[in-house]
């Protein structure tokens, strides 16, 4: 609860923070501050500087763009549910109106939320079945990273050091399209067991197109293909949803831990997909 | 002038205010110029040998005043406070800092003191402690077996006592029973996680020899008594002061290595230092309760009714005793395992057991919540195999007829209504409605559970010589000082000590009504060692049974006091004067009189005053009540399981309490209502953890999980009181009664649930994961 000692600075524009961040390989970005600020009490980060993000205006905001939408970095949990630009997208509303708290989500920040890549955290999730691209500058200049490529391990994300994320862009959903993210919470931390978004496409009462992250189970989030080819070309009922997700957990790098070991949790893969899916579905 | 009946009153607290509003005075907030900041540097191991510790480059840490390791301080034992009679009791000797050895994860081995906490931590972090690591044993059963690493030379098998407690004639018990139901509980270790984490500050003052300690603990006294016995300060020169105390549920009754250090460091070092604990340090360094793992047999006829109980109890004490500790499991424990049923015989054993783990003393409930769980839970077996409705094995078994009801235990209850209060519980509580509920959401696939709770508890232990019998090494009276200014405003010291319990509220109105005096005049005192006389604290629901009544003894006093000099004023006789709405008047004529202001102040201007009588206007009483207080009640939960993910969600939670007589229903039912969050806690989600290295696995809120307000149902809570014969006011004691009753409720409605999967048992926490293992493992 005593971090080391740190100095602080507030940039107004990007290029002043990433200035910052080139000059001290120590400093680190500091958004919502709810997941780096607890290792920091507890020591298990100890950077030499941080760089709040907070004052820069190009961070902000949530827009509407070519039928999807832009997602400020900066841009607060509660501030995304209340956004009307995302309320097509129920899946990230589902998430970010639950994620820890009323303090968490006035303080938390999608992209800090991404770039953390925290194997328990909901985003990610709902971000994979969304399909969403991360935006980001670095000294080398901007690059857009595919969702399907940006988690790469436990804490670990497609991120290169000196990297800001600047923006989160969601695709326009296709028409028949609709999502539903649901988690299975640990009763102590309120973060992901299992956390699984579904966004599923129904035409001429098939499904003809689907997209299911997981998060929770395993050192990062991914996609659960299995079960996505399984329900796509099937009629979306409560059996064959069933049958798409009887295996689920199949295969997959599960963790496990006091509350739910690993074959528990393998079985909560499952139970959790149907459940996404059928809340998807069920939004039609 | 005519006052308000003030008991029975629901008034709000008039703490809340200042606490709801940021304007607590924790330890944390007292200011003191110059002080230090001190760190402790704890053991990463749970047992090994010290070989070398190295505090040369962290005392030459800029800001850094001093460092001390264990060969710095004098070797005082920390006290455990109890000596059991009869058990072959063996105390560990524990000290402030470790010098050779550690024996749990978190044990101090280094202290550093400096300018800010920053730098003390930085400094910490530069101490450089070799360890040899020694063998682990986290496990009671496992510690006793032969071959498990020995914690202390002297104690073998690490058994630190054998208790024994019987009653009635066991063997013929059983040999007349039809059925002998055995099961196994495990009664899982929980880490009791006041709000405010443990802070100690102290200021020594070289010129007058004086010391003052800030400690957040709920007995000012005896943790003064103790340090000045352990370290030879003088009592008249230790000031402790426990300012407001963000809740203590029992972890901060007993004296730790902390306190003793900050008193020695701050006379040694001529300097005021501080010490607040991080939650990290809380969950590895502050007391743990329960952890017991049982066998029981208890024998029924078939028709239900009881024939025997015994019980083997291996409770996990951890490393070292704390105050409390060995009471806990025994007295506080075996002798409440008879319940409110007649039993006709008991046979108890409790072995204590040493670990390498943090130390295992009071925690809300302390022995009942155990000993209530064991026998709900078993007697809900017992039910589901005799096949009888678990009200009716209850109702068959109830103690019925005349009190104070010697019970197999060698208990005197004092007073009670069992089958009264079960009958008034399930009308009120719709028993027969929600079987009927049930039924029908099981014909739509849903499992409902129902589940009861008939428990008892012992309050306010007493009379002292009681406590000098179970080998406690202090007295259970308490004392209660009313002071009225000659204004005739009020203050009274009591020596209880309000840490969350409504003290301030609830001894002002129990005054205003015996003296005579607007609520709003009365002020309380509590928690300073130099204000307050002597006083034991607060603890096992004691404090309005036995302080409230100190307090209201004075207040008698102090109106026959009063009458004496009314009666002198109005030229009658003592015995002719009445006392009512603030008024001593002549008995038959209420026109000669005097105002209770009138009479205070010639209590201090003793101008006209009774030859025989001393002026003032004060009273003290140091009250040692005959016996306990034995409140009980019955709890009803109504659970729903999700059986493709074990997840239980608590729907509705339901308490008919008897507390004796209820003084304010508003603190009653908050009382309440934290128990049952607690209690519900243990059943569903509370576990602390250790692995086999000894390392706490659930040592943040990350892992441990205290409920949350979404995972905690609605509360319906209702008083039944049958008045207390153990004190003037009829009360018993309610602060304890929601975490004591309600697990077994809970985990009754989980198995209640799971009747059709021919699940019996389940272990305590009912996490998901734990019920969906029993559900596959069933089918
Ligand atoms: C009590 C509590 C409960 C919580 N419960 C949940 C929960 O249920 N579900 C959940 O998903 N999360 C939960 N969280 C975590 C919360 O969502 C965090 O806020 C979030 O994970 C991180 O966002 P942040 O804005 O706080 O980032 P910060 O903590 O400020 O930063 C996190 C990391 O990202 C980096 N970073 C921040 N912004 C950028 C950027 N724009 N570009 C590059 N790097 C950046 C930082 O340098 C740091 O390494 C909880 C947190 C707390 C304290």
């Amino acid at each position: 609860m005593i971090p080391s000692a740190f100095e602080y600075a507030t940039p107004a524009t990007l290029n002043e923070a990433m200035a910052m961040l080139a000059a001290d390989e120590d400093a680190k970005l500091l958004a919502g501050g709810h997941s780096l600020l607890p290792t920091m009490k507890l020591r298990l980060a100890a950077p030499t500087k941080l760089i709040d993000l907070r004052k820069i205006g190009e961070l902000r905001g949530v827009s509407a763009s070519g039928g999807g939408a832009r997602i400020g970095a900066m841009t607060t949990y509660a501030e995304a549910t209340a956004s009307a630009a995302l309320k097509g997208y129920a899946a990230l509303i589902d998430a970010t109106s639950i994620i820890g708290d009323t303090q968490v989500r006035n303080r938390g920040t999608i992209g800090g939320a991404m770039a953390h890549g925290d194997p328990a955290a909901d985003l990610p999730a709902v971000m994979l079945a969304l399909g969403a691209t991360v935006n980001v500058i670095g000294s080398a200049g901007s690059r857009a990273i595919a969702i399907d490529d940006f988690f790469v391990g436990m804490l670990t994300t497609a991120l290169e050091e000196g990297e800001i994320i600047t923006s989160i862009d969601l695709p326009a959903l296709a028409a028949g399209t609709s999502t539903a993210y649901v988690k299975f919470a640990n009763p102590a931390s309120g973060y992901a067991m299992v956390g699984v978004a579904a966004s599923v496409t129904m035409s001429g009462g098939k499904v003809s197109a689907c997209r299911i992250g997981l998060t929770g189970a395993g050192p990062s989030a991914t996609r659960l293909e299995g079960v996505e080819q399984a329900l796509t070309g099937s009629d979306g009922s409560e059996a064959s949803i069933a049958s798409a997700v009887a295996n689920a957990g199949d295969g997959l790098d599960i963790l496990g831990d006091i509350h739910a070991g690993e074959d528990y949790r393998r079985a909560m893969v499952s139970v959790y997909a149907k459940r996404a899916i059928v809340a998807a579905i069920a939004r039609a | 002038m005519t006052t308000e009946t003030m008991f029975g009153r629901a008034l709000k607290r008039r703490e809340d205010p200042r606490l709801i509003t940021g304007r607590g005075q924790y330890v944390d907030d007292i200011q003191i110029p110059g002080v230090q900041r001190i760190f402790f540097l704890r053991s990463p191991y749970a047992h090994a040998m010290i070989t070398s510790i190295d505090t040369s480059a962290a005392e030459a840490h800029p800001g850094v005043m001093k460092v001390y390791t264990g060969k710095d301080l004098p070797a005082v034992p920390v006290p455990c406070g109890v000596n059991l009679p009869d058990s072959n009791q063996k105390t560990p000797p524990y000290f402030m800092i470790a010098t050779d050895r550690v024996r749990h994860t978190g044990e101090i081995v280094a202290a550093v003191v400096a300018s800010d906490i920053g730098t003390a931590r930085d400094a910490a972090e530069k101490i450089v402690v070799e360890y040899d690591p020694l063998p682990v044993v986290v496990d009671a059963e496992k510690s006793v077996m032969d071959g498990a690493p020995q914690l202390y030379d002297g104690i073998d098998n690490n058994i630190t006592f054998d208790w024994k407690l019987g009653g009635g004639d066991i063997d013929a018990a059983f040999a007349g029973a039809e059925v002998v139901i055995k099961q196994r509980l495990v009664n899982q270790r929980l880490i009791p996680n006041a709000m405010e984490p443990r802070a100690v500050a102290g200021r020594y003052d070289s010129a007058t020899g004086d010391l003052t300690l800030w400690d957040t603990d709920q007995n000012p006294h005896i943790i003064r008594l103790l340090i000045c016995m352990l370290t030879g300060i003088a009592e008249n020169k230790l000031r402790v002061i426990a300012p407001d105390v963000g809740g203590g549920f029992g972890s901060k009754i007993f004296l730790y290595a902390e306190q003793l250090l900050v008193t020695t460091i701050t006379k040694d070092l001529a300097t005021p230092v501080k010490w607040v604990e991080t939650r990290s340090e809380n969950f590895q360094a502050t007391t743990h309760g329960r952890d017991h793992v049982s066998y029981v047999e208890m024998a029924f006829m078939k028709s239900g009714k009881l024939c025997g109980l015994k019980v083997k109890t291996y409770a996990n004490m951890g490393a070292f005793m704390t105050a409390f500790a060995p009471l806990v499991p025994t007295f506080l424990y075996g002798t409440l395992l008879s319940g409110v049923y007649d039993l006709p015989a008991l046979r108890v054993e409790t072995i204590g057991v040493l670990t390498n783990t943090m130390a295992v003393d009071a925690y809300r409930g302390a022995g009942r919540p155990e000993a209530s769980y064991l026998l709900e839970r078993v007697m809900d077996i017992a039910a589901d195999e005799l096949n009888i409705d678990p009200a009716e094995i209850r109702r068959m078994n109830f103690i019925k007829g005349e009190f104070p009801h010697m019970a197999v235990t060698g208990m005197n209850y004092d007073s009670g209504d069992y089958e009264g209060n079960l009958d008034k519980a399930l009308a009120q509580f719709g028993y027969a409605d929600w079987r009927a509920k049930q039924a029908e959401a099981k014909a739509k696939g849903r499992y409902l559970g129902i589940g009861l709770s008939c428990y008892i508890e012992a309050c306010g232990i007493a009379p002292s010589k009681m406590v000098g019998m179970m080998g406690g090494g202090v007295g259970l009276w308490e004392s209660g000082t009313i002071r009225v200014h000659p204004t005739g405003k009020v203050t009274a010291y009591t020596g209880a000590h309000s840490h969350g319990q409504g003290h301030e509220t609830t001894f002002a109105q129990l005054i205003s009504d015996t003296l005579g005096v607007p609520y709003d005049n009365v002020e309380i005192v509590h928690g300073d060692t130099n204000q307050v006389q002597f006083g034991m604290g607060t603890y096992g629901s004691r404090s309005l049974a036995v302080g409230g009544t100190a307090l209201l003894k004075s207040a008698q006093k102090l109106v026959e006091k009063g009458k004496k000099i009314a009666a002198h004023l109005l030229e009658a006789n003592a015995a002719d004067i009445e006392y009512k709405d603030g008024s001593f008047s002549v008995k038959g004529s209420p026109d000669r009189s005097k105002a209770f202001g009138e009479v205070v102040l010639m209590a201090y201007l003793a101008h006209n005053y009774p030859a025989d009588l001393e002026p003032g206007f004060e009273e003290q009483t140091f009250f040692d009540p005959t016996n306990f207080t034995f409140p009980e009640g019955t709890y009803m939960a109504i659970v729903e399981v999700d059986p493709e993910t074990g997840t239980v969600t608590p729907l509705n939670f339901y308490c008919m309490d008897d507390c004796g007589n209820v003084l304010n229903p508003l603190i009653a039912e908050g009382q309440v209502h934290g128990g049952v969050a607690q209690g519900i806690g243990q059943a569903l989600y509370e576990n602390a953890v250790y692995d086999e290295n000894g390392q706490l696995i659930s040592g943040s809120m990350m892992d441990y999980a205290v409920p949350k307000i979404t995972q905690l149902p609605s509360y319906t809570t209702e008083f039944a009181p049958v008045p207390s014969p153990s004190n003037p006011m009829g009360v018993k004691g309610i602060g304890e009664a929601g975490t004591i009753g309600s697990t077994a409720a809970i985990a009754n409605a989980v198995m209640d649930a799971l009747s059709s999967m021919n699940i019996r048992h389940i272990d305590l926490p009912l996490t998901s994961q734990n019920v969906w293992n029993a559900i596959q493992a069933a089918k």
